[in-house]
């Protein structure tokens, strides 16, 4: 660990806790339809889609119709993208005539973009076209994100207003958030990713003569070893600086490439991977701000927002040390960090991230539901990797995705608010709501859908040597990390992986994109229901026996709260793939 | 509910336009007037003759030129095909690979280790760049390999070696491809 990998660490989190406030109190206005700059630009759109579309925009939803709703949108939204994906073949802007994605592939990549987890069981740049990727998974990526936060924005109405049936207007909610919020910072973000490097065009794909012809041996299934020389170098390109800048703001993490953040078409130089980092945390960080707003509890927001940072801290100091150990396994290289290198473990690195970038990047995309990654994470070291894997085990509420973040640490608040009501025995209350039977079941059941996604879909996969343990890329304790990653990756709508497992099978297709759809679906009714609930209670005045929400205790507990849930379900899990892998490392054990 | 229905697919319509197809023509259209060398993969053309990328890495062999870094990108540096090795730290595929590429960068200097980044692949498998430790450690075979004094092998790497951007971001580097390109106008070698 060096003193200016720090320094990038501090500043990229400076930016981020800058940021927050403006952007929180913007979005607060946007939600509670105050006035704000952009009105000007924005409210004539909103007025034509809401004229083309027959949506009245007066009409308030109780939680039921909100969830119905968006249950409805989801589905359309989902439909379309099997179709396009399916049809690409007849469709425009397919330059390099990819033929349309088989049946298994299109529904795991419509759940994926449709739960904002951005799962990529293809390469893109050899599956996708120009069209299906800007009509579809760019679309997906701004609502997606939309989406969720709407629904973060209907749980805080939930809290904030008392003897409510109703939460808002989805269709409402939903387009202001992709109009006021996501549209305008991806322009700017767009053009500035442009300006770094990152390409934006229709071209079909270059070739390019190599400086120098290679000479690469191939070795076939049956053994037999070929020479081949290659002289050119395709080159894909893209729309890809709009899509970018969408899939981090949006915390989707869909790349346009293979390679994701790490192809230097997506990620070209440190300034943009900064950019890229910031864009996962913008949002979720402000958003916390935009509770404290329309609870009329700033120090509430705050609150919570220290709680994901003191978790976020951990990660990073724990991959960060993790990976600049480098390989002990590795002889007669030098992994020392000096002036002329970053050192470490460099297998799966961009050299103009190093260490350090690669290690905060990892952390950042997995406490939010992100999943672009800058690097191999299956390359990680045993406890590097470990990092991503609790960070998405302790359910993606460390600052997490836009919306589905806040709304996610906001079920951990109302159980760490029932632990500390049980621990002085007074009804437990949450800024003047009390907190009952009901509230707690619905927050158990989102609590206990994940892990039973997670953990049974894992085990069904390793009994099947065929179907599961097939597609392994790597064996011994790494391989079991593999399988748990991809279920724990899509339950918790994140999308990175542990690459080496080859999930384009029927099988993996099919139960990763159920994973998927249980991930974000089954857990977003509870909480509306959670939202509907504490609407509809009356506000009672605080007594001595109300646990203050707005303290520092607060904050520990809360953060114990998270951490032990996500222990007592995963840490068995996790002792048999990467602290085992760890242990053998040591011992000098390869696979 | 049929209302609904409808009213979701009318709202699917109107904001796919929106935002699927009028949001990434314009960014496209400013991108294309404004950057347009970035845009457009910032391409190196030689006599007319397209031979690659500034930010995309191609392989090199041989005593001559400053060898990228092992590639995972399809053959090598398939900049059509981007992909990391995904082996895992404890993979015994790892370990051979990377013992048998120190024992050929081992013959530049037998008695020191080889940097850690010329024998581990990138995570795009299209990494442009070495470390500065990775470029020095060539200096001595290609100076020979060119017929070219090591203190002139040495400026050409200083010039085509960013530091930290703004003095701070990320990690100081070498431009491999755009390095040999240097090499071959200084120094070319007749017969290729």
């Amino acid at each position: 660990m060096t003193a200016n990998g720090w320094f990038q660490i501090f500043l990229f989190f400076a930016l981020v806790l800058v940021c927050a406030k403006p952007l929180g109190v913007y979005m607060a206005r946007v939600f509670e339809r105050e006035k704000t700059y952009a009105d000007v630009v924005f409210r004539p759109v909103e007025r034509v889609i809401y004229r083309l579309t027959g949506i009245d925009e007066t009409h308030e939803m109780r939680w039921t119709e909100y969830a119905v709703t968006m249950l409805l949108f989801s589905a359309v939204t989902m439909v379309m993208t099997y179709a396009v994906e399916r049809l690409q073949q007849f469709l425009p802007l397919n330059p390099q005539h990819f033929s349309g994605v088989t049946p298994d592939l299109a529904f795991n990549t419509a759940a994926s973009f449709t739960s904002n987890t951005n799962w990529q069981s293809y390469v893109p740049e050899t599956t996708m076209s120009y069209l299906t990727q800007m009509l579809t998974l760019a679309y997906h990526n701004f609502f997606s994100a939309a989406v969720g936060i709407a629904l973060a924005i209907a749980l805080i109405r939930g809290i904030s207003r008392r003897e409510s049936k109703t939460l808002g207007n989805f269709w409402v909610d939903t387009t202001r958030a992709s109009l006021w919020v996501l549209l305008p910072m991806s322009i700017v973000v767009a053009l500035l990713l442009v300006s770094q490097g990152v390409v934006q065009n229709f071209r079909p794909y270059d070739h390019a003569r190599l400086v120098q012809a290679q000479t690469v041996t191939a070795t076939s299934a049956d053994g037999k070893s070929s020479t081949q020389t290659i002289t050119t170098q395709n080159i894909a390109q893209g729309p890809v600086a709009s899509q970018e800048a969408i899939k981090m703001l949006g915390t989707n993490g869909g790349g346009f490439f293979e390679a994701n953040s790490a192809h230097p078409f997506e990620n070209p130089t440190p300034f943009s991977n900064l950019i890229e980092m910031f864009l996962i945390f913008a949002i979720p960080g402000a958003l916390t701000v935009t509770l404290g707003r329309m609870t009329r509890a700033p120090k509430h927001g705050w609150a919570v927002f220290a709680a994901m940072t003191v978790l976020f801290f951990a990660g990073v100091l724990v991959a960060y040390h993790a990976e600049a150990q480098g390989n002990p396994l590795l002889h007669g290289v030098n992994q020392q960090a000096s002036a002329l290198q970053s050192g470490g473990n460099m297998e799966g690195k961009e050299v103009r991230f190093g260490i350090a970038n690669s290690a905060l990047f990892a952390t950042v995309t997995t406490d939010a539901s992100c999943g672009a990654v800058n690097g191999v994470l299956d390359s990680f070291m045993p406890l590097g990797g470990l990092v991503p894997l609790v960070n998405m085990m302790l359910g993606e509420v460390i600052f997490g995705g836009v919306g589905a973040g806040l709304y996610g640490m906001l079920i951990f608040v109302i159980l760490a608010v029932f632990i500390a009501g049980l621990m002085v025995g007074r009804t437990p209350e949450y800024l003047g709501k009390k907190i009952e039977s009901f509230d707690v079941k619905m927050a158990m059941l989102f609590v206990l859908i994940f892990p039973l996604s997670i953990l049974g879909f894992s085990a069904v996969a390793l009994m099947m040597p065929s179907a599961g343990l097939s597609a392994l890329g790597n064996s011994g304790p790494h391989g079991l990390t593999e399988i748990i990653y991809a279920y724990t990756s899509t339950t918790a709508n994140n999308g990175s992986a542990f690459a080496g497992l080859s999930a384009n099978t029927h099988w993996y297709n099919m139960s990763l994109g159920l994973a998927m759809l249980i991930g974000r679906f089954f857990m977003i009714v509870p909480m509306l229901a959670i939202a509907g609930n504490l609407a509809r209670k009356k506000l009672v005045p605080p007594s001595a026996g109300t646990f203050p929400v707005t303290t520092p205790l607060f904050t520990v507990l809360l953060v114990g709260v998270v951490v032990i849930v996500g222990a007592l379900t995963f840490f068995p899990a996790v002792t048999l793939g990467p602290i085992l892998e760890h242990l053998l490392l040591q011992a000098g054990k390869s696979f | 509910m049929r209302r609904n229905v409808i009213t979701a697919i009318l709202y699917t319509a109107v904001t796919t336009v929106l935002f699927g197809l009028i949001y990434p023509l314009v960014i496209t259209g400013l991108a294309q007037v404004f950057f347009k060398d970035q845009a457009n993969g910032q391409l190196i053309y030689q006599g007319g003759q397209l031979v690659g990328s500034r930010i995309i890495g191609q392989g090199f062999t041989g005593d001559d030129y400053f060898h990228s870094r092992p590639s995972a990108a399809g053959a090598g540096y398939d900049a059509a095909n981007s992909s990391g090795s995904n082996y895992g730290p404890t993979s015994k595929k790892l370990v051979d690979r990377v013992s048998s590429d120190v024992a050929a960068f081992k013959r530049d200097h037998p008695d020191r280790d080889v940097p850690i980044d010329l024998v581990t692949s990138s995570g795009s498998g299209l990494d442009p760049d070495i470390t500065p430790a990775g470029a020095e450690f060539q200096v001595a075979r290609v100076a020979r390999g060119r017929h070219l004094s090591e203190d002139k092998v040495r400026q050409l790497v200083a010039k085509n070696t960013l530091g930290r951007q703004f003095g701070l971001l990320g990690e100081p580097r070498v431009n491999v491809l755009q390095l040999n390109l240097d090499l071959d106008r200084v120094a070319p070698v007749a017969t290729r």
